[in-house]
């Protein structure tokens, strides 16, 4: 038996392994996608003031922290048993539509562009975001971090902080917004919704008017039939920071439609022994194992999935690009993994314009930015949709506020199973009997990966390096029988 | 322009428990960026590049010029990786709160391994494991054995498990002082002691911050951020809220007291108050109203969770270290 084992994983938020086990043939019979760690929030959160919270679970990811910010404000609203007024409400969701901005450009322009744009399987040391500004000009480069840092400086203006925010307290916000704010974070909105529209048609103009681009989305080693799940508003559009949690299954059927508070009513979560993170899946249809199908509950919870589990989004020109993306891909759901980056680029657009309507509302500059906190604390939950998937915060408080006990089920989390499922599919399609390991058939085996986690990219984007990698290929006894150097 | 008398230094960037938020600080240099890469080789930095383990362990001992160690100690791959990087780099940075005093996962040192492994994996709510399955650092699978990091009982900071030669604090550091460090380094500018802590200021918060103090501190009860109306314009120790400006380190532009939030410490303590704790508590008691005993300890009895707060983010390398257990 051969073995695979790529350690670290790279490119990613967090810690990684990957390991591929092969049969005599050279045939993959298994692959395990483990998470070396783990740190004990919910356990140490309990003892602190509930409205600390928002400030200790950014911690969580410094990639995404204002979805954990927003998730605890909510919830910590929930254990009050208040809502915010309406400007404070508003602002919260001014401040997520720009941390969309900022991990979607990221995103797709440091991880997706790499692979699409410069090519699966072209030359190592193109194959990274030089190359790709070397494809499409270093104007455009600069535009991309410069649109980035537009969204990063709208965060900190709103958050207080530009990474770790301290935007929330519970039942509203702790700073409002000047005129003079608004009519900046206007003008950069517009330049937001330009921008996303010029995303989409550099994908357009690269991916879909390529052929062979267009037969790997379809036809590639890339497809699960798993569930979908998003937040949606009451119209069921895609919404981001309120709303029910929809899930649909393979044909597009309703599965469930749940509120904040009933999460453990759908969702259940896995231990296995090989991993520190747990496998969450859909409690009514049960655990099955790593199998895709109706009667397996897993599900995934991406831009892919969000879009799945929505009737539409809630912005026109966003809705435009919706309908192109299903009428392109054969209708909904789709359940072609790289088109994970495609959806992504829609959610981006949707971002833009949302900002830039936020920005316009009168109500943003209002002074109400505080619900009055009269009743005795108990419990509650708080759910946003973050980048990377649902993201869902339940606390417990004594009546003093203080948090007796916390669970927390994260974006990524969601999408464990998936993501093993997806690198075994891929390898198994591409790594067979007289194939050639080489460089660009271990990155078809990554390019699976990518799909699902847009925090790779906050890092990649910008900067030079070979995209190198060691595969060591081990007998039983774990002895290196062969090593590929991808440098 | 490239320097082409000097040569680029190689620089390292790695975290251990961590949650990537010192990476975004290196990446928020912007457009800057091209600077950075001008002065410097970038020769592992797992979050960008895909230099493996395997590549540092093939490299002579202080082949690194400067590393910038982000994260805790929380388990033997983190532990393995300092002091692999420590052999491995000249200059050894202790990058963010995490690798200075322990940090935000320091927390988990008022609590248990056991007691972490039995909420995640048994009662959380949403967990569903009759059998009580919990993750091994070694697990024979029909395909063969699979290994991951042995998880401790204790957080440490990156100083107490090698030595450092600068402290970088910060959750995350600001961008700017990195940048200030950086140019030093790479201009040859003459270096602090080894030991020392960089790219932060000798004065606290509270000489940085703009909110109005008086001499007047006259607090009967001490309040939570969110059972007072803040003004927005006064000391928030003055209104009664814990704020840790006096027993911190000035240098992060004081954001989140702009941001309206008290301070919680992320910068460390300041110069010769080496226990944000007991730099605390004395700040606390120049501040309360009374001469009595008993009634001063009836004040300070309505601060919750004191504890939490003073150590948020140095739990591990204060003088408390862990909760007894």
């Amino acid at each position: 038996m051969k073995r695979y084992t790529i350690d670290p994983i790279t490119r990613l938020e967090g810690h990684g392994k990957i390991e591929i086990f092969c049969n005599d043939d050279g045939d993959v019979d298994n692959v395990y996608f483990q998470v070396p760690e783990l740190r004990g929030f919910e356990k140490f959160c309990e003892g602190r003031g509930v409205e600390e919270l928002s400030q200790i679970v950014t911690k969580i990811c410094g990639v995404c922290p204002g979805c954990h910010h927003m998730a605890s404000g909510k919830a910590a609203d929930a254990v009050f048993g208040v809502e915010p007024p309406p400007t404070a409400k508003k602002l919260r969701e001014l401040f997520y539509m720009a941390h969309y901005v900022h991990s979607h450009i990221a995103h797709f322009y440091a991880l997706a562009a790499p692979d699409f744009v410069v090519g699966p399987t072209a030359p190592k040391a193109e194959r990274n975001v030089l190359g790709v500004i070397g494809k499409v000009g270093k104007e455009i480069g600069t535009e991309v971090i410069k649109q980035r840092r537009i969204a990063q400086e709208i965060q900190a203006l709103l958050g207080g902080h530009q990474t770790h925010v301290v935007m929330n307290t519970p039942g509203g916000v702790r700073k409002g917004l000047t005129e003079e704010e608004r009519k900046d974070i206007e003008e950069k909105a517009k330049g937001f919704v330009e921008f996303a529209k010029f995303s989409l048609k550099i994908f357009n103009d690269v991916v879909l008017e390529n052929k062979t681009y267009v037969d790997i989305i379809l036809n590639g080693p890339y497809k699960l039939d798993l569930y979908s799940m998003g937040l949606v508003d009451e119209n069921n559009k895609v919404n981001f920071y309120d709303g029910k949690v929809r899930v649909v299954d393979q044909d597009g059927k309703e599965h469930c439609k749940y509120a904040p508070d009933e999460y453990r009513d759908f969702v259940a979560e896995r231990v296995e022994p090989w991993s520190y993170l747990k496998f969450p899946y859909l409690k009514k249809v049960g655990w099955k194992g790593f199998v895709d199908g109706k009667d397996s509950g897993v599900y995934h919870a991406t831009p892919l999935s969000r879009l799945n589990a929505s009737d539409g989004m809630a912005t026109p020109l966003a809705q435009e690009h919706y309908e192109q993306m299903y009428a392109t891909l054969g209708g909904k759901p789709v359940h072609h993994t790289l088109a994970m980056h495609w959806a992504r680029l829609v959610e981006l657009l949707y971002s833009a314009e949302h900002c830039l309507e936020l920005a316009q509302d009168p109500e943003i500059t209002g002074d109400d930015l505080q619900a009055k906190l009269d009743k005795t604390p108990t419990e509650g939950v708080g759910i946003v949709e973050a980048q990377r998937g649902t993201l869902t915060h339940h606390y417990w408080t004594d009546e003093k506020g203080i948090v007796t006990k916390a669970n927390i089920i994260v974006g990524t989390t969601n999408n464990n199973a998936a993501i093993c499922m997806s690198l075994k599919k891929a390898a198994q399609g591409i790594i067979k009997k007289g194939v050639t390991v080489d460089d660009g058939i271990l990155n078809m085996v990554e390019m699976a990966f990518r799909a699902y986690d847009p925090c790779f990219s906050c890092a990649t984007h910008s900067l030079p390096g070979d995209m190198r990698m060691i595969v060591n290929f081990r007998d039983k006894n774990g002895e290196i029988v062969r090593s590929i150097r991808r440098d | 322009m490239a320097n082409e008398e000097k040569p680029k230094i190689k620089l390292a960037v790695y975290w251990g428990a961590a949650c990537g938020g010192c990476c975004v600080s290196v990446l928020d240099v912007h457009e800057s960026l091209f600077t950075v890469v001008e002065h410097a080789d970038l020769v592992f930095w797992p979050i960008a590049l895909d230099f493996k383990y395997a590549d540092v362990e093939a490299m002579p001992d202080g082949h690194i010029d400067v590393t910038l160690f982000n994260g805790a100690v929380r388990n033997s791959e983190n532990e393995h990786m300092a002091k692999l990087l420590r052999q491995k780099t000249k200059v050894l940075v202790a990058y963010g709160s995490c690798a200075h005093m322990g940090g935000i996962p320091g927390l988990a040192n008022f609590t248990t391994k056991e007691e972490i492994f039995n909420r995640a994996y048994v009662t959380s709510e949403s967990t569903v494991n009759p059998d009580k399955v919990f993750p091994r650092p070694e697990y024979e699978v029909p395909e063969g054995k699979l290994e991951i990091p042995v998880f401790y009982n204790d957080v440490r900071s990156l100083g107490q498990v090698v030595n450092v030669d600068y402290y970088l604090p910060g959750c995350p550091p600001q961008t700017e002082r990195l940048v200030e460090v950086f140019m030093a380094i790479v201009t040859g500018a003459e270096l602090p002691p080894p030991g020392s802590v960089v790219g932060a200021l000798e004065k606290t918060q509270c000489d940085e911050c703009k909110r109005k103090k008086s001499d007047n501190k006259k607090i009967k009860q001490f309040y939570r951020p969110w059972q007072i109306e803040d003004d927005g314009e006064t000391c928030f120790l003055e209104q009664g809220v814990i704020c840790m400006g006096p027993a911190t380190r000035g240098g992060c532009g004081v954001r989140c007291i702009e941001g309206n939030a008290p301070c919680r410490g992320c910068y460390g303590p300041p110069v010769n108050a080496p226990d944000p704790g007991s730099k605390m508590m004395s700040a606390i008691a120049t501040m309360i109203d009374s001469d009595d005993p008993g009634e001063i300890q009836k004040i300070v009895g309505t601060i919750d969770d004191p504890a939490g707060i003073f150590y948020r983010f140095s739990l591990p390398g204060s003088i408390l270290r862990r909760k007894m257990t």
